[in-house]
């Protein structure tokens, strides 16, 4: 039940996507993000669109996958969409009844606004779906290594980033057979009110708590029994390189960033 | 009446996914009332995930339990009785405990059965007698406890729902030697007072043959075979090629058995061995 979740959402493959180097992957993706948000009409949004769906194709992800993560926002879409629809009440009116009123104007805002949120979601996620969480933070914490001359500890948050990554499984397991062990003694977990259940999880989550701090402390004393201190003259099992795939990568999305500003002056 | 039954019990992790495992495959077995049935297998061989099936925290994938006559999974609202009734014990159960006394943490389960105040404390103090608690010890925390202690707490926390069957996943792995001794003792002695059923699931021989009246078999999923103490022991060699052994004695009364000094072939404890070393002496002498 609980195992179910997925977290970090890595999905396995070997698509030119996979293969980038995750850095590239991280600023591409958030100039994809800047692209979406310069774009000031629907017709500029549509280049947004067009990426979207040559570039998911391209990743190899299960529809039912990308699916799984678009599912969660589609209230927060309908909800924006709505309130868009609504509120707006300037340009033709398409049709009045009482205060209700929707117009050429909120209908575009409207699927500006939808289209643009689940551009936005299905293109992380395509992050997310092929790069695993670790690469992820590596490249995070390269990305960030300039700030290391303002005192700013990255390797250190880049490590905890990665060991709270590698714990959700781990603390997911325990939280399943904690579970099973109250219930076995009886504790009712699904029915009752609200303050019922908030009382029910007390015995899951003391245990719960002992035991995270029972991992941290049998995991900081096994690095320092493998001599870690910190990130200072550190090297990597795994090096990350610049390859033509990334250089591919980023003249697609430079090519489609001018589309988006070109689009947007021609409607002007 | 057998006090457990399955029929066809099958169970599966991660059906539909690329993990998919059959971790139970087609359990038929009777479990008769008051027995001592050791369980063994390997590792991953399916011991857990069964014996979770016979207090109903995990649904089959296929196939029934019945416990007591009454059909599992049937009616949801009817599991939480079945959990009273047989108690579960899972390793490492000291990593379940919450609260502040001992003495409050023994009584969950009880409180959890709606008995009343005074039902609960002579179910408390009666347990703690038994697992070797110390009453001035109920009213410690039980994060102060030493390892051995915390275990039996939580060993008491299940025995005080006074169920039919209590079920045990490896008591004693990871205690010291006493500690091992004292649980295992401790779980014959209320097998004894109590005539409950008790499942002892076990990696040690030595303890199997010690306590137990039935061996259960597990080997890759499936039900090797469930029968008398002496008859499992006996097929010794099918128990190594699964990876499993015999006790340590048994494997001295073989290799003596092949030096030409046959005794008995069914020596499985350390006592009945010197029981018979000694009337063969005793013979000798006379």
């Amino acid at each position: 039940m609980l195992k179910d979740i997925t977290i970090g959402q890595f999905f396995p493959g070997t698509s030119v996507i996979h293969k980038m180097d995750a850095r590239v992957k991280l600023l591409l993706t958030a100039a994809f993000i800047v692209m979406l948000f310069i774009a000031d009409s629907l017709r500029a949004l549509c280049v947004g669109i067009a990426f979207t769906l040559i570039v998911y194709p391209i990743s190899g992800i299960p529809i039912k996958m990308m699916w799984k993560s678009v599912k969660p926002i589609i209230p927060i879409v309908i909800i924006t969409a709505l309130l868009n629809l609504f509120f707006i009440r300037t340009g033709n009116v398409y049709w009045k009844w009482k205060f209700i009123k929707i117009t050429s104007e909120g209908v575009d805002t409207a699927s500006f606004m939808a289209i643009r949120i689940i551009c936005l979601i299905i293109g992380s996620s395509i992050l997310t779906y092929t790069t695993s969480p670790i690469d992820l933070t590596d490249a995070i914490e390269r990305l960030l290594s300039p700030l290391k001359k303002l005192k700013v500890p990255v390797h250190e948050l880049a490590m905890m980033m990665t060991i709270a990554l590698r714990f959700i499984p781990t603390l997911i397991e325990e939280t399943d057979k904690i579970m099973s062990a109250q219930k076995a003694r009886g504790a009712d977990i699904e029915t009752g009110g609200p303050v019922k259940k908030a009382k029910a999880l007390i015995p899951i989550l003391i245990p719960l708590f002992v035991a995270s701090f029972r991992h941290a402390e049998e995991l900081a004393l096994a690095m320092e029994c493998r001599c870690y201190h910190g990130g200072e003259g550190r090297t990597r099992m795994k090096q990350l390189h610049l390859s033509w795939r990334d250089l591919a990568g980023t003249v697609f999305v430079c090519l489609f960033f001018a589309g988006v500003i070109v689009v947007n002056h021609i409607v002007k | 009446m057998a006090v457990i039954k399955t029929e066809g019990l099958t169970y599966v992790y991660g059906e539909g996914t690329p993990f998919r495992k059959v971790a139970v495959d087609h359990i038929d077995l009777e479990i008769e009332e008051g027995e001592f049935v050791g369980i063994i297998g390997h590792t991953g061989s399916g011991k857990s995930t069964l014996i979770q099936h016979f207090n109903g925290l995990l649904k089959p994938t296929e196939g029934s339990v019945y416990i007591d006559g009454e059909k599992l999974w049937d009616d949801k609202a009817k599991l939480r009785p079945i959990r009273f009734k047989v108690g579960l014990v899972f390793q490492y159960p000291e990593y379940q405990l919450f609260e502040e006394t001992v003495y409050k943490d023994i009584a969950f389960g009880p409180k959890n059965m709606g008995l009343d105040d005074d039902e609960i404390d002579r179910r408390i103090k009666e347990t703690a007698r038994m697992v070797g608690l110390k009453p001035e010890m109920l009213e410690k925390s039980p994060f102060d406890l030493s390892g051995g202690q915390k275990r039996r707490v939580a060993i008491a926390g299940v025995m005080a729902m006074n169920p039919k069957v209590l079920i045990l996943d490896e008591p004693a792995s990871g205690l010291d030697p006493k500690g091992r001794e004292r649980i295992l003792s401790m779980l014959k002695d209320y097998h004894k007072q109590t005539g409950n059923t008790v499942l002892l699931v076990s990696h040690s021989m030595e303890d199997i043959a010690k306590n137990a009246q039935k061996i259960l078999v597990m080997n890759k999923a499936k039900l090797f075979c469930y029968d008398e103490t002496v008859k499992v022991f006996h097929r010794s060699e099918e128990l190594r090629q699964m990876g499993l052994s015999v006790p340590q004695i048994t494997r001295v009364f073989d290799r003596l058995k092949a030096m030409g000094i046959g005794l008995d072939d069914d020596v499985y404890t350390v006592k009945y061995a010197a029981e018979l070393v000694l009337s063969m002496l005793k013979r000798r002498e006379g």
